[in-house]
């Protein structure tokens, strides 16, 4: 019996979380007009590494609107979050310690 | 939510240390890894083009609109995803079967615009080695010097683009087996005839249409050793795929495309 009322209790979880489905479409708003943002400064003339900058912040941030708003894991419990976010994470900075260094130097030495 | 039957047998099982099911961790797990190989692969792509003095910006508006249209398709498919996933926790099958649908739709707009582009280019003359020559069509000379200058930029151009869209693919048909099980193997049987016989022999999705039956046979095989009726929590799994692959596309496309983009 308290089988079946955990069960009851969770799926009364999960519909709160999928509550309005105005969220969703506000959430799909801001990534189709971030994308848009994006498109228009290709065009704006900008150095290319001040571009890459702001190109590389609007995808952080479409990409945490996808994964805690689509992805749920703002909803999930905490432990969850930070397991998940704080791998993916160290992993890429590894990578830029290994990668970024190497590459500016090949820069400095003069590649033609 | 299948967890839950077995919590209260003390000593055997426990809760879940992540408050979830096993089901929705496993693909989580899955999906960290994949974000590594997709990591892998940009940082790989962008050291290249660090590294490489005067990488080429090849890509015409028509390219730009293109790739535009297709992340508008991908973002959309994500909303009617999550209005799927919506539809299921609230018992709707007709609205999550509809929802799965219309998905499933946007992605399959995403590989054909694709498709197009990547046919467009190899025409034009941006091609690799391995890649057979396009008979009677006159290669751009842009095109044509950028493969043979810079041979990393169609190299890594085909490579990041080319694995995301297998993903994309490989998503369309997970969500097909969710939203109509058995009888969607017959439809991915039929879109892989079509795709490969559509399609000119020089075309690299020519070949690149086994996939269809690659998947159409590895459903057969799940389908025929597990048949069973996906509930919500399946839809959610699958939702969590598709979001993915969404998010890894939001960073393809500045820097692939609009960084290589050509401004006149």
């Amino acid at each position: 019996m308290d089988a079946i009322q955990q069960a009851l209790a969770q799926r009364a979880a999960e519909q709160q979380r999928h509550h309005g489905k105005a969220l969703f479409f506000l959430v799909w708003g801001a990534l189709l007009a971030m994308t848009a943002i994006e498109v228009y400064l290709t065009y704006q003339h900008m150095q290319p590494g001040k571009m890459l900058t702001i190109l590389l912040i609007l995808s952080f941030l479409k990409a945490a609107l996808i994964i805690g708003y689509f992805m749920h894991l703002k909803y999930e419990v905490s432990r969850m979050k930070w397991l998940t976010m704080c791998s993916v994470v160290a992993c890429l900075i590894l990578m830029t310690i290994f990668f970024f260094p190497d590459a500016r130097r090949i820069i400095e030495l003069g590649v033609k | 939510m299948a967890d839950s039957a077995v919590h209260d047998i003390p000593s055997v099982y426990e809760p879940s240390l992540f408050g979830t099911y096993s089901k929705k961790i496993g693909m989580w797990l899955f999906l960290l890894s994949d974000s590594l190989t997709f990591g892998a692969l940009l940082y790989a792509y962008s050291y290249g083009r660090i590294s490489t003095a005067g990488w080429p910006t090849p890509f015409h508006s028509e390219s730009i609109i293109n790739a535009t249209i297709m992340t508008a398709f991908l973002l959309t498919s994500s909303l009617t995803m999550v209005l799927a996933v919506r539809a299921s926790v609230h018992g709707d099958a007709k609205g999550q079967r509809l929802w799965l649908l219309a998905t499933m739709l946007c992605g399959t707009g995403f590989i054909v615009l694709h498709g197009r582009e990547w046919s467009n280019l190899i025409a034009e003359g941006l091609s690799l080695p391995m890649f057979p020559k396009v008979p009677g069509h006159e290669a751009a000379i842009e095109f044509v010097n950028v493969s043979k200058t810079v041979p990393q930029f169609a190299a890594t151009f085909f490579g990041l683009t080319g694995m995301h869209m297998l993903h994309v693919t490989l998503g369309v048909i997970y969500l097909g087996v969710v939203a109509l099980r058995r009888k969607f193997i017959p439809v991915l049987l039929v879109l892989w005839l079509v795709a490969w016989l559509a399609t000119p022999a020089y075309s690299p999705f020519h070949y690149g249409a086994h996939v269809l039956l690659a998947g159409a046979i590895v459903c057969s095989v799940i389908l025929w050793l597990k048949p069973k009726v996906y509930d919500s929590s399946d839809v959610e799994v699958a939702g969590l795929y598709w979001h993915f692959v969404d998010l890894v596309w939001m960073f393809i496309f500045p820097l692939v495309y609009l960084m290589s983009a050509k401004i006149l």
